[in-house]
């Protein structure tokens, strides 16, 4: 039973990979087991200054799921670089993601390239679609224009694979997946969080301080693989697919419709070992499926 | 932080809406009074946040106020139900700077953590005094609780049915203590930052993702930068919050 894969030229043990936001710098999780059993993972969103992010209350119970409205906090990008990836190197073997935001072309630019520089850092994960910031991230994401230029701007100062992470709440994410490609993107993850609200009976008024946050766990499963299929059928470079993953019939679930690895996110957040448990359970239910090498699966259902 | 089955031993209302859930299970991972547990409940996505009331080594007790659809459901378990638990979360309160003659402070369900902390300074040889505030009479709870470990207990009340009328500083303006410990709403806080004498330590309550230090989901601004209330608290010292 072979669970590798190779993601933009890195070969990873396994396509599980948590997801950014839901797995800090790494750390928190390495106090409970060995991370190095994962394929990778996604640290959490880093920005060029570091941010406080939203007042709180910025958390919400939903059915099937949940809503954050975090709003990037992160200690910022020299502290990542001098605090955090010299900790996460005590407890992590492998290459590590970097997710990146930004709220201006510039600000991308100037963090990948000093994420690029880091010999820990294998991929960069470029934000373009948190819904929970005015004015950035999810702005790069709404069009085809603005997302190929971020892509480009990204490329130019790193040699490292760019994998541009898509945000659902938009009309035709394809054609912004394809513009990220034909700018040089080396990789798509989709989904991020979807725009999502409650309003609480007692006080009526909404949960969420910032109103609004992104929905995530296993409820959005099925949109995000739909969007998983949709884009892979229709770009050539690999994709990453999350979005309420929570099993390992979920990662092959996700891989059948075209995922290369597979991002687990909300389901860290209720269980911590649950990246972990995917992983192991992974060789059962392939054989469960029939399946002998875990790549072979990849858009099996095209 | 550990991940334990538990059973419910028993569950009871205390008023109207607070709630005793007593369970049994492995309470090892729980280190410090002031440290706090997250219950998985079926059919609800996120865990549910609850501070250990006290703690034995096979025996967890919860106190906890209705106040949404999560806390209704726990009401509603009955005894044998066995619960999914992360254990030993938060840093919990520091004994070690309390003086001699600490006084706990607790408004409404804030009141709960101060229990457990009350008995592990009485077991340090510490002389505590306890003032709790609630709105009314009926809302009391844990009063004969603290009586009966010996402690002075003052109540307050907001419409001054029982004990002073007034708020947990009207109280508290009128008391000579080493150190304070408190657990309640924000607006109790700041209402004690203009009367209190000494240093202490605040216990902060947010809604949470994860409980353990995953998602930041819950953090506030302190002297130091961001914290995690579920991390790095939810005990805070009063010069890292209010500065």
């Amino acid at each position: 039973m072979n669970t590798k894969v190779t993601l933009c030229g890195i070969e990873l043990d396994n396509p599980v990979i948590p997801a950014s936001g839901t797995f800090g710098y790494g750390y928190e999780f390495a106090e409970l087991y060995d991370i190095n059993e994962l394929g990778t993972f996604s640290f959490k969103g880093t920005t060029k200054e570091p941010r406080f992010g939203n007042p709180t209350p910025r958390i919400a119970e939903c059915p099937g799921g949940m809503i954050n409205a975090v709003g990037l906090q992160n200690p910022g990008v020299e502290a990542v670089i001098n605090q955090e990836l010299p900790k996460l190197k005590k407890c992590f073997h492998k290459p590590v993601m970097a997710n990146v935001s930004g709220f201006s072309l510039e600000d991308y630019a100037y963090t990948c390239l000093k994420l690029d520089a880091e010999e820990q850092v294998g991929w960069l994960e470029v934000n373009i679609s948190c819904p929970n910031v005015h004015g950035g991230g999810m702005s790069f994401g709404t069009t085809p224009k603005a997302a190929a230029e971020v892509t480009g701007v990204v490329k130019n100062v790193t040699k490292k694979p760019v994998i541009i992470k898509l945000s659902p709440n938009v009309t035709d994410i394809v054609s912004i997946a394809k513009a990220c490609e034909d700018a040089g993107a080396d990789g798509i993850s989709l989904i991020n969080t979807m725009l999502g609200m409650r309003i609480d009976l007692r006080r009526r008024k909404p949960v969420i301080a910032n109103t609004m946050g992104g929905f995530s766990g296993p409820a959005i499963f099925p949109v995000a693989l739909r969007m998983v299929y949709q884009v892979s059928k229709a770009v050539k470079v690999p994709v990453i697919g999350m979005g309420g993953v929570s099993s390992a019939e979920d990662v092959i679930e996700m891989m059948l419709a075209g995922a290369t690895a597979v991002e687990i996110g909300a389901a860290n957040l209720v269980n911590p070992y649950a990246s972990r448990d995917i992983v192991r359970s992974l060789p059962a239910a392939m054989e469960k499926y029939g399946i002998e090498n875990l790549t072979d699966i990849i858009g099996g259902a095209h | 932080m550990k991940q334990v089955i538990f059973e419910i031993e028993s569950n009871e209302a205390l008023t109207r809406e607070v709630y005793r859930m007593v369970l049994s299970g492995d309470t090892s991972a729980i280190t410090a009074p002031g440290q706090f547990v997250e219950i998985a409940l079926p059919g609800k996505f996120l865990r549910r946040p609850i501070s250990v009331n006290d703690r034995s080594e096979n025996s967890l007790t919860l106190i906890y106020k209705v106040v949404g659809s999560g806390t209704e459901q726990m009401a509603n378990l009955p005894a044998g139900t066995k619960l999914d638990l992360l254990t030993g979360l938060g840093n919990g309160y520091d004994t070690s700077r309390s003086g001699e003659t600490p006084v706990l402070v607790g408004g409404g369900v804030g009141v709960p953590p101060l229990y457990g902390l009350c008995k592990a300074l009485l077991a340090e040889g510490k002389k505590p005094s306890v003032v709790l505030g609630f709105n009314k009479e009926s809302e009391i709870f844990l009063k004969e609780a603290f009586e009966a470990l010996g402690v002075p207990t003052y109540i307050a009340t907001a419409d001054g049915s029982c004990g002073t009328k007034g708020f947990v500083t009207d109280v508290l303006k009128n008391m000579d203590y080493s150190y304070f410990y408190s657990c309640g709403p924000m607006p109790m806080f700041r209402a004690m930052e203009a009367v209190v004498t000494t240093s202490g330590q605040y216990s902060f309550e947010e809604r949470m993702g994860c409980g353990f230090g995953a998602c930041m989901g819950c953090s506030i601004q302190t002297k130091s930068g961001a914290k995690r209330v579920c991390k790095d608290g939810p005990v805070f010292r009063r010069e890292e919050v209010f500065y």
